[in-house]
């Protein structure tokens, strides 16, 4: 039992019931930041408040949406855009915020893969992190479907076909998913459930553990320094905050993460108000129709680079039918990125411009990403096939390429 | 009968129990998620082929997907893949592109896709553009000259041993 005394103010009254004074000293003013960081280190902050947005938005567009097959394209497109005070401003919010937040999980996960803030103890902050692009990725999926246009309608369509298997033909399966045969008011629903409750409800977990796995290894630096933590923060608190490596997160860093927010934000609401078209297709205000099929299907920006691995291949090779090694390639690049900690070789943690052949590497599949994007976004046809299925060939060399390159850089260095 | 093996039985027993209502619980959740009988009751379309006209195929929606019926003409090519009926032979195919899914329009004697001129021609067989393959068949039965699209009758058997 804690020692109750009358309390003198309103905090010590909780913190004799909460431990609130040694709680905010763990969580904000003794957590440790190193100082040697740079811009790209606010990008897990700028994530917490995009998914702030979009729960919020989300909130007040559930309010007024309608999960049925005749009733969701009318509730989102006269109700909510035009009847409910501010409902066009919730929906451009909600729709541009998570366009934009894929932006930031790739920056976010490329400054870990430059910087090696994936290995030696910060396994686990690499794979929750994945974990949180798969689940943030079947949110942005499920959310797609619900204003029941054309592109929603059609991207469910080819997405639940993928579960077909190409050549094992479960079709067992992508009717158990799809609750018809074809997408129908049971599918939308469900997925309506999944946007709602269950995905934000495992994202919210999830978030929690990815904070954690952090607070043991803590926050990696720009030139990957070990820094003894204890040592540095007893510097800091002594006085001398000049020569510690260390700042506390709040409210020194804290602060620093908001300026870049102040930033994203300008880049975001400027999008909201002038340019949310990007991530509301046109096709996509023509109501569902299961006889009529668009003219081009495509998947939303972030999704192209794993869609062109999917059709890259168009030509059948070793015996094996062409969709079905684009779609062998499409499930490796899925899961791949999670296993990267044990795909680098490298014992040792440094950044990419320290690794002078993993340098390389990393420009390489930056590189490479953004051509399959580009190329997954054009029709299929002509020099377009070839050049897809090129930069799906050198995505899939490059991770077989990634244990060895790393093992030549750590011999080099002298480490292995 | 020591403690600790009393008390590992208890524990393995719970563990037991607990498993057996887990899996049932999944299974359960699983059958939440099937097709409902609503819906498996819907999946079966009626077509009466006797009043079709030669040469003027007609679409059919069937699950939710196009299902193109041809009646042939005396020039157009004979497939394996063909329903006979006495002296009739008809084409009967899913209307989705194999390439993509887009649904292809006919074209005087073929089917042509606007998304990436992927053709069928008058048998379904893809003869130009992207397509990997003839277009699907969808199971069905014969009754006369009714077909039930959904049932799977000798004849859908016959024509899908053919095109394998």
């Amino acid at each position: 039992m804690a020692k109750i005394t009358k309390a003198n103010s309103l905090g010590e009254w909780f913190d004799q019931r909460l431990n609130t004074t040694a709680f905010t000293k763990v969580m904000m003013t003794e957590y440790w930041i190193p100082k040697d960081i740079n811009f790209l280190w606010a990008m897990g902050v700028v994530l917490a408040v995009t998914f702030k947005i979009l729960v919020i938005s989300g909130i007040f567009l559930l309010m007024y949406y309608k999960p049925d097959v005749n009733l969701a394209f009318d509730s989102v497109n006269y109700t909510i855009m035009q009847e409910v005070a501010y409902g066009w401003l919730f929906r451009h919010m909600h729709g541009v915020a998570a366009s934009v937040i894929f932006l930031i999980i790739y920056i976010h996960m490329f400054t870990g893969i430059y910087y090696g803030s994936y290995k030696k103890g910060r396994e686990m902050i690499w794979i929750t992190g994945m974990l949180l692009f798969v689940t943030f990725s079947a949110a942005g999926f499920s959310g797609y479907m619900l204003p029941w246009g054309q592109m929603s309608y059609w991207a469910a369509s080819v997405i639940t076909n993928l579960f077909a298997g190409g050549s094992l033909e479960a079709w067992g399966l992508v009717e158990w998913i799809r609750g018809g045969f074809t997408v129908n008011d049971a599918t939308l629903t469900r997925f309506f459930m999944l946007h709602v409750f269950l995905l934000p409800l495992a994202i919210i977990g999830i978030i929690a553990v990815h904070f954690y796995t952090l607070r043991i290894p803590h926050v990696n630096n720009q030139e990957a320094d070990d820094i003894d933590f204890d040592a540095e923060a007893e510097k800091y608190l002594s006085g001398d905050k000049k020569n510690a490596k260390v700042i506390p997160f709040w409210p020194v860093f804290l602060s620093k993460d908001f300026a870049v927010l102040g930033v994203f934000f300008v880049f975001y609401f400027y999008l909201v108000f002038f340019h949310f078209n990007f991530a509301i297709d046109p096709v996509n205000f023509d109501p569902a129709d299961s006889m009529k099929t668009p003219a081009h299907i495509y998947p939303e920006w972030y999704f192209l680079w794993s869609y062109e691995t999917l059709r890259g291949p168009f030509f059948d090779m070793m015996g094996m039918k062409a969709a079905d090694i684009g779609l062998i390639i499409f499930g490796m690049a899925q899961g791949i990125f999670l296993v990267f900690p044990f795909l680098d070789r490298d014992p040792d943690v440094l950044p990419a411009h320290k690794r002078p052949l993993f340098n390389i590497w990393f420009w390489l599949l930056l590189l490479d990403l953004i051509v399959l994007s580009v190329y997954g976004k054009l029709p299929p046809s002509g020099a377009n096939a070839y050049v897809g299925f090129a930069a799906t060939a050198v995505f899939l060399v490059l991770w077989i390429l990634l244990p060895i390159i790393t093992k030549i850089d750590a011999k080099r260095r002298g480490a292995l | 009968m020591s403690d600790t093996n009393r008390r590992s039985f208890i524990g393995f027993s719970f563990a037991a129990v607990a498993a057996v209502g887990g899996a049932a619980a999944l299974v359960g959740m699983k059958q939440a998620w099937d097709p409902l009988p609503s819906v498996l009751a819907g999946g079966f379309t009626d077509v009466e082929l006797s009043t079709l006209k030669p040469g003027n195929p007609i679409t059919v929606k069937w699950r939710g997907k196009p299902v193109f019926v041809l009646k042939k003409t005396e020039q157009m090519d004979k497939s394996d893949r063909d329903l006979v009926i006495g002296n009739d032979r008809f084409t009967i195919a899913i209307g989705l592109c194999t390439h993509l899914g887009c649904i292809p329009a006919w074209k005087t004697d073929v089917w042509k896709c606007a998304c990436h001129g992927g053709e069928f021609n008058a048998s379904g067989k893809q003869t130009f553009g992207p397509p990997p393959k003839p277009l699907d068949l969808p199971s069905f039965s014969l009754k006369g000259t009714k077909m039930v699209l959904g049932e799977t009758g000798p004849e859908f058997e016959k024509i899908k041993n053919a095109k394998a």
